[in-house]
């Protein structure tokens, strides 16, 4: 009896650890919500720089700027991407929250239902400028069509497709203006048996993966949602957009299966910037970290990541970072003040070189490069040629939907399995049901 | 041989002398044994019954995004959540069936290797000799060191171009070298590998423990009536550590049932299929896609899985006790 006791009090106790761990998050309150006449907000900023250290290191002297110009001091603490998402929901569930965060601008219309946040309407808007400042396909971002957005633009990103010019020099080829050409460039520059690859794909993150299943099926002209918000992930389009994707590990065979496990966009720059391969997509924050390997400025190029001949030409999505003012702050015009502050054309160029962001105004230059050409390619992407990723609030449950079937596509053609046009709509169709089933 | 199974030693008498002092202070008498556990109560209380009741109301309440900020106006789900999560012919019900399934596997297997494996070293380091206390701290390395720190190594040991494993295989000749641990189905051989590594310390420090009340005048009885090593092993080990295997056995299930660290950190974000954990699973139902009713819904099922079985655990082994 005495035993039975005891294995039923250990049983209880690993039974709670396990319901502990599945339930609520953790009260990680560090920061909360000030307390009311001192004038000192606190900030949530993402990880931009080279290091969260870094990112500390270049708005320190930013936010120092804006204490001596309006005597309102500002609490920072930047946050992993890996924790913000979480940081964010717990915030909005404890009501602890900050008063000022940066969001990525892909989640703007989830975070949007939350009605935790502060609308831009048309005081609000004011105060920080005005929407006119803006590039409007970036304020586009900022929440529902049709509703005041939750979110203004802070720092623009677009896709492009990186070259290795002497590689390009070498094969005699120019930098490829269709998607055909650019699978044939790849194939002239692959040659497993030296470990040489013409392409490097993230092929195991899904936060990648789902870009790029959207860019190509916008290239197809095909929509992942319907006027009401529902999903509609298994058109033609959708998934041809996909597996052409696919195609580039599987059938065109430019991409190392290795790929497979890079869960991040570093790792295939990193094989861009070491020169194990000759291209790589990615956005134009990748200069820091190609420099930082050890390759030059004029040793890459840039061209718009190019659509199949005859498809619509889109390049990218509207990526970046947005800056948002939760509903419950106490210092709303403080709050204000503050975004107006970072959204201004002379704090947008002092920190559009540190951390390789577009400008998110109108009539600003690019500052991250000084190659001209690079700069003007970016800019030219991401004001006439991308799309705002689908602005309903079901967005997350795509990204990480569709995100991670294409990651398990990945994963099978990487071990030697065939991922067929059938199999890629079955798998939409489930992740089309899990987002159905959870709204 | 009967001898064998005598195993629970009768507690020693408590000195009575302290015992008398108390008796002339009735107001304390009474009080100390409810303050001396009201920390505990309140622990207990704050700490695993008032999470998991909340967590019980969450799956029967629609909390998703629109509600998070204000949950209290969430509106009833019913047995909504339920429903979803038991629906196998929808996409959200058959992901939950198939990561019960792998989770089960993981499980089973997961228990099995980490006890051979601690009680093989039980074994080997029963008798004495030289370097024994080194080699005992040695095989409790994998406990001491922080799961995250472990986890990680084996995450860079199993990746393909880079990892030693593949390395090592390669020069052994033994594979071509470019096989994938972490993606595909060799993911669910790398998970059990590294849960078991972690675990399997666990269960060596509980039965070495419990080998030491092991009289060593049985042994010595075995040897003279001429039963061997292993004889030794099933008639005198084996029985004498029922009680500890009892428990190690239903800790160590429960343990790697609801793991979490291992799948969490060993393939981030990028967990495949075959990896696909229960608590994972709902992590990612409730967390990514900001569900937190449905995920709460899977909890509670959870929840009341482990508790039958551990039901049944207990009634099938203490009959058995009895009937012994």
């Amino acid at each position: 009896m005495r035993l039975r006791s005891l294995v039923a009090a250990v049983a209880a106790t690993a039974l709670g650890i396990s319901l502990a761990a599945c339930g609520g998050g953790d009260s990680d309150d560090a920061s909360g919500g000030g307390s009311g006449g001192d004038q000192t907000l606190t900030y949530w900023a993402s990880n931009q720089g080279t290091s969260l250290d870094n990112d500390k290191e270049v708005l320190t002297p930013v936010l120092q700027k804006f204490t001596q110009d309006t005597g309102i001091k500002v609490n920072l603490e930047v946050i992993g991407w890996n924790d913000l998402q979480t940081r964010i929901q717990t915030a909005i569930t404890s009501g602890q929250a900050p008063d000022v965060v940066n969001i990525g601008n892909t989640w703007a219309a989830s975070l949007q239902a939350t009605d935790a946040f502060l609308p831009f309407d048309g005081d609000a808007m004011t105060a920080i400028g005005g929407k006119d400042k803006f590039v409007p396909t970036a304020l586009a971002t900022g929440g529902k069509e049709g509703t005041d957005p939750t979110s203004v633009p802070l720092y623009g990103l677009a896709y492009g497709l990186y070259y290795n010019k002497a590689m390009f020099a070498a094969a005699g080829l120019q930098p490829p203006k269709t998607w055909e050409e650019m699978v044939s460039a790849a194939q002239k520059l692959t040659n497993p048996a030296k470990k040489q690859w013409g392409m490097a794909l993230a092929a195991g993150s899904y936060t990648e993966n789902v870009h790029f299943a959207f860019i190509n099926a916008a290239q197809n002209k095909a929509d992942w949602f319907n006027g009401d918000g529902k999903p509609t992930f298994t058109g033609d389009g959708n998934v041809q957009g996909v597996l052409r994707y696919l195609d580039l590990m599987q059938k065109d065979k430019v991409a190392n299966p290795s790929n497979a496990q890079y869960d991040n966009g570093t790792k295939s720059v990193n094989d861009f910037a070491t020169k194990k391969v000759a291209m790589v997509i990615n956005q134009n924050n990748a200069d820091s970290s190609i420099v930082a390997n050890g390759m030059k400025a004029g040793e890459y190029g840039v061209v718009p990541f190019p659509a199949p001949a005859g498809g619509e030409q889109v390049a990218s999505h509207v990526a970046g970072i947005n800056l948002s003012v939760f509903k419950n702050t106490k210092h709303k015009d403080a709050a204000l003040k503050f975004v107006k502050y970072m959204t201004d054309a002379q704090t947008q160029t002092t920190l559009g070189k540190p951390f390789s962001s577009l400008p998110v105004l109108k009539d600003a230059k690019p500052v991250f490069t000084t190659d001209a050409a690079e700069a003007a390619t970016f800019q030219d992407v991401y004001n006439t040629k991308s799309k705002p990723l689908p602005l309903v609030p079901a967005e997350d449950q795509f990204e990480s939907t569709v995100g991670k079937a294409m990651n398990a596509m990945f994963a099978k053609i990487a071990t030697g399995g065939t991922v067929t046009a059938d199999d890629v709509k079955a798998a939409l169709k489930t992740a089309e049901d899990q987002v159905a089933a959870s709204s | 041989m009967s001898v064998a199974t005598e195993t629970a030693a009768p507690a020693p008498a408590k000195p009575a002398r302290n015992r008398s002092r108390l008796e002339h202070r009735p107001g304390l008498n009474r009080w100390l044994p409810y303050a001396l556990l009201a920390p505990a109560v309140l622990l207990e209380l704050f700490i695993h019954i008032i999470p998991m009741l909340v967590g019980i109301w969450m799956s029967f309440v629609k909390l998703t995004k629109f509600f998070i900020a204000n949950w209290s106006a969430a509106p009833s789900a019913g047995l909504g959540n339920y429903k979803v999560a038991l629906d196998f012919n929808n996409a959200v019900g058959e992901g939950l069936l198939k990561s019960f399934g792998v989770t089960v596997v993981f499980s089973l297997v997961t228990v099995a290797f980490s006890w051979v494996l601690g009680m093989a070293a039980a074994v080997a380091l029963q008798p004495e000799f030289r370097g024994r206390g080194l080699v005992r701290t040695l095989f409790l390395v994998p406990y001491a060191l922080p799961a995250y720190a472990g986890i990680l190594t084996w995450n860079f040991m199993l990746q393909r171009d880079t990892g030693a494993v593949n390395h090592v295989l390669e020069q052994l000749h033994l594979s071509d070298g470019g096989t994938f641990w972490l993606i595909g189905s060799n993911a669910l051989i790398s998970l059990i590998t590294v849960a078991g590594w972690k675990l399997w310390t666990f269960a060596f420090l509980t039965l070495m423990a419990g080998m030491q009340s092991i009289p060593r005048d049985l042994y010595e009885a075995a040897s003279v009536d001429g039963a061997g090593n292993i004889r030794q092993w099933r008639n005198i080990t084996l029985p004498s550590l029922r009680p500890v295997n009892l428990v190690l056995v239903l800790v160590l299930f429960l343990w790697t049932f609801s793991d979490f660290n291992t799948p969490y950190v060993l393939f981030g974000t990028a967990q495949p299929p075959a990896g696909d954990l229960i608590t994972f699973h709902i992590y990612n139902a409730s967390f990514l896609t900001w569900n937190f009713g449905t995920g709460a819904a899977m909890s509670v099922l959870l929840l009341i899985f482990l508790m039958i079985v551990t039901g049944a655990y207990l009634l099938i082994t203490g009959r058995r006790s009895r009937r012994a």
